[in-house]
């Protein structure tokens, strides 16, 4: 069960890793599957919550975010105005997307693209199915609003995609006016 | 090399953009931030881009005719500091002049500043939608009243809604 999962069970420290930014190539590369046994993977799986946690407003952080080009990512929307359906916070590896229906457009930021906003059409009712660090079984996770958008933007991170690869319009792309 | 202004207009047809950029490459000037549209038929291009004054002028001489070009330099980049939350605007209604007049008014009343804006006619519906930015000293309440009142007066619907994005 996710729900049951905590970052305690990785059982070691997370370090803080610096986020690139566009146009990092890193970030446009298809990442590779881990096998989420491994001890590099476990401890990269800590190394993306503590600097998810110690980023102002982030709720999800994909490994290419930090440079490393493996199919995996954080997340936590707990607490934000957003959310409905919440699994807390998690990291998952090799997550694909089994159903998405429901589409609604959204304006979305990025960590790794500073400068910009983008309104994105994405499924707010969501099915995703990957394994989480530390284990072997699969999971599935149903979800809805903030957190299926979530989800989805993190994946296409580990597909090498940004949200600028799926703005709803050419004039869907925004100067961002602040950002902290 | 100066940051330059240039702007195009003229009947739409395939091959507009490709005809002014690759002009505009072949004097090594570099694209910045550009917005481009149809407008009514007609094809319009704003471009801001770095570049020697007098080539660039050279070399879209050949596009003029049924496009209407211009190009002037400008001064340096000027960035005023973000007012405050971003918000969406929009208006409907029965076409009438004096709709945008009306509207930014009182948006520019409120302290508040246009970013982007874009306006639509067709048939008899006039749509507006912009993007704006109100300082935190706002009187939303005010505001929204305000121009609750004049969209009542124009006969047409307002909108202002906060365009906040999510961080992912």
């Amino acid at each position: 069960m996710i729900t049951d999962w905590s970052p305690a069970r990785l059982d070691v420290e997370g370090a803080i890793l610096e986020v690139v930014r566009a146009p990092h190539p890193v970030l446009a590369t298809e990442s590779a599957p881990v096998d989420p046994l491994d001890p590099e993977v476990i401890q990269l799986a800590a190394d993306l919550i503590e600097t998810m946690r110690v980023s102002p407003g982030c709720v999800g952080l994909a490994a290419p975010q930090v440079g490393v080009a493996a199919q995996m990512f954080s997340l936590d929307v707990t607490g934000h105005p957003k959310t409905r359906t919440c699994h807390g916070v998690f990291v998952l590896c090799n997550a694909v997307v089994v159903e998405a229906s429901r589409n609604e457009k959204a304006r979305e930021g990025c960590m790794s693209v500073p400068d910009f906003t983008g309104d994105v059409k994405r499924a707010t009712r969501l099915t995703v199915a990957g394994v989480l660090p530390g284990t072997t079984e699969p999971v599935t996770i149903t979800t809805d609003a903030f957190e299926a958008r979530a989800l989805q933007h993190e994946i296409d991170h580990c597909n090498g995609k940004l949200f600028l690869d799926r703005v709803a319009g050419a004039h869907a792309v925004y100067p961002r006016k602040t950002y902290q | 090399m100066s940051q330059l202004a240039v702007t195009v207009i003229g009947p739409d047809r395939p091959g507009i953009i490709a005809d002014v950029t690759e002009a505009l490459v072949g004097t090594g000037v570099n694209l910045e931030d550009s917005t481009m549209t149809l407008l009514r038929g007609h094809f319009a291009m704003m471009i801001v881009c770095a570049g020697p004054l007098d080539e660039v002028k050279a070399a879209l001489e050949p596009l003029r005719g049924e496009l209407v070009i211009t190009v002037r330099t400008m001064g340096p980049e000027h960035r005023h500091a973000p007012l405050g939350a971003p918000y969406m605007l929009s208006v409907h209604g029965a076409d009438r002049p004096g709709i945008v007049a009306a509207v930014t008014r009182m948006i520019a009343a409120a302290g508040g500043t246009v970013t982007d804006m874009s306006t639509r006619l067709s048939g008899g519906l006039y749509v507006l939608t912009a993007e704006v930015e109100l300082p935190p000293t706002a009187e939303l309440e005010m505001l929204n009243r305000a121009l609750e009142i004049t969209a009542e007066e124009l006969g047409v619907g307002v909108t202002l809604r906060p365009a906040e994005s999510d961080d992912l």
